[in-house]
């Protein structure tokens, strides 16, 4: 018999690169993403299986190649990850006052989508290639490398994927073992200062008022997270809206298909960024609950998974990817239930939108990889 | 950071900083889940509340205005359906431009032009403004065809008031017209604002104003569900508009008709009343106008002309107009004399054509008198020498005690709306109508005037009238009214609106039935024997003249006077004298003597009242009264 020919053989092909935990809670929570579209957007579901279905089979050839190789893509893809970004800061095409995407022929593409995965595997590399002897300076090397890119992404301007590209660098600075003396004064000079955007939103959110180093609009989302009635017909509709779907889900929600919030379409986005509004509202704070277990449960196999790593490289690889998806996750759901800005930052593996969930599978694939490859590169 | 470290030391600083981000993210988690709670467990009332009210929206369904009938059934105001083109100013870009193509399918007037122009500077750029009425067939279809060139411009089917009388009793019924600010006002205190939820238009005069309440109904609501758009995506209940009530007049609108078209071109007023009701069979004031005008906003030259036209059409003169009652007011004051004790009934004065009073001789209108004149006589005769020497023998204060009572100089209390309180004169009222001391001293001389119904006194002719129907009602007086049911539209379950005792007057039978027998005899022998001859019924009456200019002793002669410095001229009268169905006051503005204009007016309403008699076209001036300018009214 033809061992290709062989099911047994081919099963363990497909599945063999695969963790089986991170797999399980990848697949509800496409599950969860589905069920909720059904109710949300059910003329996307077709689109929604094509997008999983590639989104799976990246995140299969992501598992399939050994960290050693996905060290030695690292900087290839930084640098090309940087050409389009100059790219897209010279020929980019303009879509919702901002320059975003770039145009190559076939599709358009958003290159500060591949940095989300380029970041982290660069720094990683980086801090790999110096093992065993990190200065101080290795640390002032890698934030260049992380300034680079963040610098681009915000001046087209989207500050979402800029802060989700510092975050991902930065978690590899942290378990790089960057000095608790300068993240603690950066942490109590930022709580700080969002504290006291808070206390003053009334002075500072007057018109006339310019922020610093922000555009108009990024100055308006804060100010109307802080005051989302100063403007409910335009920016505060999104965040007025999307918590009177959560709050009126109530504990076990209004019933899949019967958020009138949904169904109304007083939603914004509701099948993307926003689709977290759809969840609470029809399944309450049980569905909530559901969902942040299993993002839960996905980090901690994360942390697990970076907590057996042989290498450094796949050691700060695996952590920063995790908690990308907590980031992700957190900045959401803040975000949709009104204690974060809105900045447009996906719900990791249940929105709608197949670029984030190629990236997201991408990185669960490299989690993969270097969960299979722990034993066979001895330390 | 500088130190190197071994291996192990690297990985138990990882493995602590892993630690890390896993109480970070279930610190974040936390927070997330905290926030969560709060919203959909300790604020789920309150977003639930705000959930619903973002999917429900209320539409108001308006109610049918109730129909406004007289006693027989006649439609004095109704509703008709018809399409009109209504415009939105905030949605159209280019308002002339847009007009302007519409005229080329529908006919555009420059009067509906300037009429929408009004309306929109009284009202909100994004309310829904009529440009015009009542389309034609036709034009509804060419209009549907190209409806798509016009966005803001809709075609709505709507109820229109319409008065089919014309300006037959306008000053009754009234009219009503779109809500302005001032009524919104009104409709917020009155805590009326959801039952007016898309009613645009309200009584603005008349019966339309002060049955405003029982005529709009009660507004229906549908409850849809809307998206976030407004637009109606599913109806979940629907509360049925209760339309408003009819209201049935005690009014004839015949007889209304008669005393409309016998008035002719000439200013007055009439108000019949039915004394064993007060029921108001007509309120007659001319020149009179269309309400239909006023409907949908009137056009501008139609308000100017109504507004400085110097006949004064909008003015309901039988209840805001007062006018000094002149003899009219005789048959009052003999009364008030036999009541108070001052005179009896066979007491004769001889009347010399004249009373001399601190210094000032009061003239009879009879040179040399009328002879020897007992209270009888006065009345028929009309004797102002008799009532110059009564009034200075009972004085201001009896006098003034003795007629308010009647309801002389005071609001009545009828179902309309802006009524004249008059004046009943009395020291009391000159101090507080005039400032100077000097002007607030009460003069004897003041009060012989009075005596004749001249001086301070002035009534409307609601009050003339309401004041005889209580004197020929044996001193019990009425409140005027001019709603006699309230019909429920949809039961048809009719509420009457019972007829209002206000007072009896303590007056002797025998004083009352004598001056009733002396108004007959005015009829009969005396200034109203004319007008009334041949009259098949019995008939008392009085004429009365009011001084609009002050002669300062000079003769009276009417050519010689301009037209609106003539006396007006006054009638009252009640019919039948032995059990009255009627009593009814007229005045005719600058008339001349009360027999000669205004008495013919009251002799064909009561023909028509008690005989059905209807005359033929518009009624023509009695000559026979023309040349009467004999004697003393």
């Amino acid at each position: 018999m033809n061992p290709r020919l062989d099911p047994r053989k081919w099963l363990h092909f497909l599945l063999s690169p695969l963790d089986g935990p991170l797999m399980v809670l990848i697949l509800i929570l496409t599950t969860y993403s589905a069920v909720i579209m059904v109710s949300a957007s059910p003329e996307r579901l077709g689109t929604l299986a094509v997008n999983a279905g590639v989104a799976f089979l990246a995140m299969w050839l992501a598992a399939r190649t050994p960290p050693p190789r996905l060290m030695s893509i690292a900087l290839p893809l930084y640098v090309l990850g940087i050409l389009l970004l100059i790219a897209v800061a010279l020929f980019g095409d303009v879509s919702k006052g901002a320059r975003r995407w770039l145009n190559i022929g076939i599709t358009r593409i958003q290159p500060s989508e591949l940095m989300k995965i380029a970041m982290p595997l660069t720094l990683a590399w980086y801090f790999q290639s110096r093992e065993g002897m990190i200065r101080g300076r290795d640390f002032l090397i890698a934030t260049s490398l992380l300034l680079l890119p963040v610098g681009l992404i915000a001046k087209q301007p989207d500050l979402g994927t800029a802060i989700l590209v510092t975050a991902s660098g930065f978690f590899v600075l942290f378990f790089a073992g960057l000095t608790w003396r300068l993240i603690l004064p950066v942490a109590v000079v930022g709580i700080v200062g969002v504290a006291s955007i808070v206390a003053m939103g009334d002075t500072i959110c007057q018109p006339g008022v310019d922020w610093p180093g922000l555009r108009e609009y990024q100055k308006h989302r804060v100010c109307t997270l802080l005051d989302p009635t100063s403007d409910p017909l335009g920016k505060g509709f999104h965040i007025i809206q999307s918590t009177i779907a959560i709050g009126s889900g109530g504990v076990v929600g209004k019933g899949w298909g019967n958020g009138t919030q949904t169904h109304l379409d007083f939603l914004p986005e509701r099948h993307t960024d926003f689709i977290f509004a759809v969840l609470t509202e029809e399944f309450g704070l049980v569905g909530a609950l559901i969902l942040v277990v299993i993002y839960i449960l996905l980090i901690f196999r994360g942390l697990f998974i970076a907590a057996g790593a042989p290498t450094l490289f796949s050691r700060l690889l695996a952590g920063a990817l995790t908690l990308i998806f907590f980031t992700y996750a957190l900045v959401n759901m803040g975000m949709v239930s009104g204690i974060l800005p809105v900045v447009g930052v996906p719900l990791p593996f249940v929105s709608y939108g197949g670029t984030a969930l190629v990236t997201l599978c991408l990185g669960v694939g490299m989690l993969m990889s270097i969960q299979r490859h722990r034993r066979r590169v001895g330390t | 950071m500088a130190d190197i470290r071994t291996p192990e030391q690297e990985l138990a600083r990882f493995r602590g900083r892993l630690a890390v981000a896993g109480i970070v993210a279930l610190i974040g988690f936390g927070l997330l889940v905290a926030r969560f709670s709060y919203l959909q467990v300790v604020r789920y009332d309150y977003y639930s509340t705000r959930a619903e009210d973002n999917r429900i929206s209320l539409v108001p369904i308006v109610p049918n205005r109730g129909l406004i009938t007289d006693r027989n059934g006649t439609v004095l105001a109704r509703n008709y359906s018809a399409y009109t083109l209504e415009i939105t100013p905030s949605k159209v870009d280019d308002l002339e431009a847009t007009i302007e193509a519409l005229s080329k399918l529908v006919d555009i007037q420059p009067k509906d032009r300037k009429r929408l122009k009004k309306l929109m500077d009284e009202s909100k750029s994004f309310e829904s403004l009529p440009l015009r009425n009542r389309l034609s067939d036709e034009e509804v279809a060419r209009f549907i065809a190209q409806r798509y060139r016009f966005p803001g411009v809709e075609l709505k089917a709507r109820l229109f008031r319409d008065y089919p009388m014309g300006s037959f009793a306008s000053h009754v019924i009234g009219y009503i017209g779109r809500i302005n600010d001032r009524d919104l006002e009104r409709i917020e205190e009155n805590d009326d604002a959801a039952n007016y939820r898309g009613t645009d238009h309200i009584g603005k005069s008349g019966l339309e104003k002060s049955y405003e309440r029982d005529l709009h109904g009660i507004t229906g609501f549908e409850e849809v569900e809307v998206d976030s758009g407004g637009r109606a995506v599913r109806l979940l209940r629907r509360t049925p508009a209760v339309p408003g009530n009819n209201v049935i007049l005690t009014l004839d609108l015949k007889l209304q008709e008669i005393v409309e078209k016998a008035f002719g071109n000439r200013r007055g007023a009439l108000v019949a009343i039915e004394p064993s009701t007060g029921g108001v069979l007509a309120m007659v004031s001319t020149p009179t106008f269309d309400p239909n005008l006023f409907v949908d906003g009137i056009a501008p030259q139609d308000w100017d002309q109504l507004n400085t036209d110097q006949d004064k059409p909008l003015l309901n003169r039988a209840i805001y107009s007062a006018y000094p009652p002149g003899s009219t007011f005789k048959p009052f004051m003999a009364l008030g004399a036999l009541t108070t004790g001052k005179r009896t009934p066979n007491q004769a004065l001889a009347d010399p054509g004249y009373f001399n009073f601190g210094g000032h001789r009061f003239m009879d209108d009879k040179v040399g008198g009328h002879g020897s004149v007992d209270l009888y006589k006065s009345i028929v005769v009309s004797c102002n020498t008799y009532y110059y020497v009564l009034a200075n023998d009972m004085g201001i204060d009896a006098i003034a005690g003795f007629m308010r009572p009647f309801g002389f100089g005071q609001r009545s209390g009828i179902d309309l709306p802006g009524e004249a309180e008059g004046v009943l004169p009395s020291p009391e009222w000159k101090k507080k109508r005039f400032k100077r001391p000097e002007q607030q001293k009460w003069f004897g001389g003041e009060t012989i005037s009075v005596g004749i119904g001249q001086g301070y006194n002035a009534y409307t002719p609601l009050q003339m009238a309401q004041g005889l129907a209580a004197l020929v009602n044996n001193g019990v007086l009425y409140r005027p009214h001019l709603a006699r049911h309230v019909v429920d539209a949809k039961t048809g379950e009719r509420r009457t609106i019972e007829p209002q005792p206000l007072r009896t007057i303590p007056l002797k039978q025998a004083h009352i039935d004598l001056i009733k027998r002396a108004m007959v005899g005015v009829n009969k022998a005396g200034t109203g024997a004319r007008a009334f001859a041949g009259a098949p019924y019995e008939v008392g009456g009085k004429t009365g003249t009011a001084q609009v200019y002050s002669l300062r002793g000079g003769k009276y002669v009417e050519g010689r006077i301009a037209e609106r410095l003539r006396d007006h001229s006054w009638f009252i009268a009640f019919a039948p004298a032995d059990k009255p169905k009627i009593a009814l006051a007229v005045l005719v503005e600058n008339g001349g003597f009360g027999a000669q204009s205004a008495a013919p007016i009251a002799r064909q309403a009561l023909d028509y009242y008690l005989l059905g008699k209807v005359p033929a076209g518009i009624a023509p001036e009695d000559p026979a009264a023309e040349e009467s300018a004999e004697g003393a009214e």
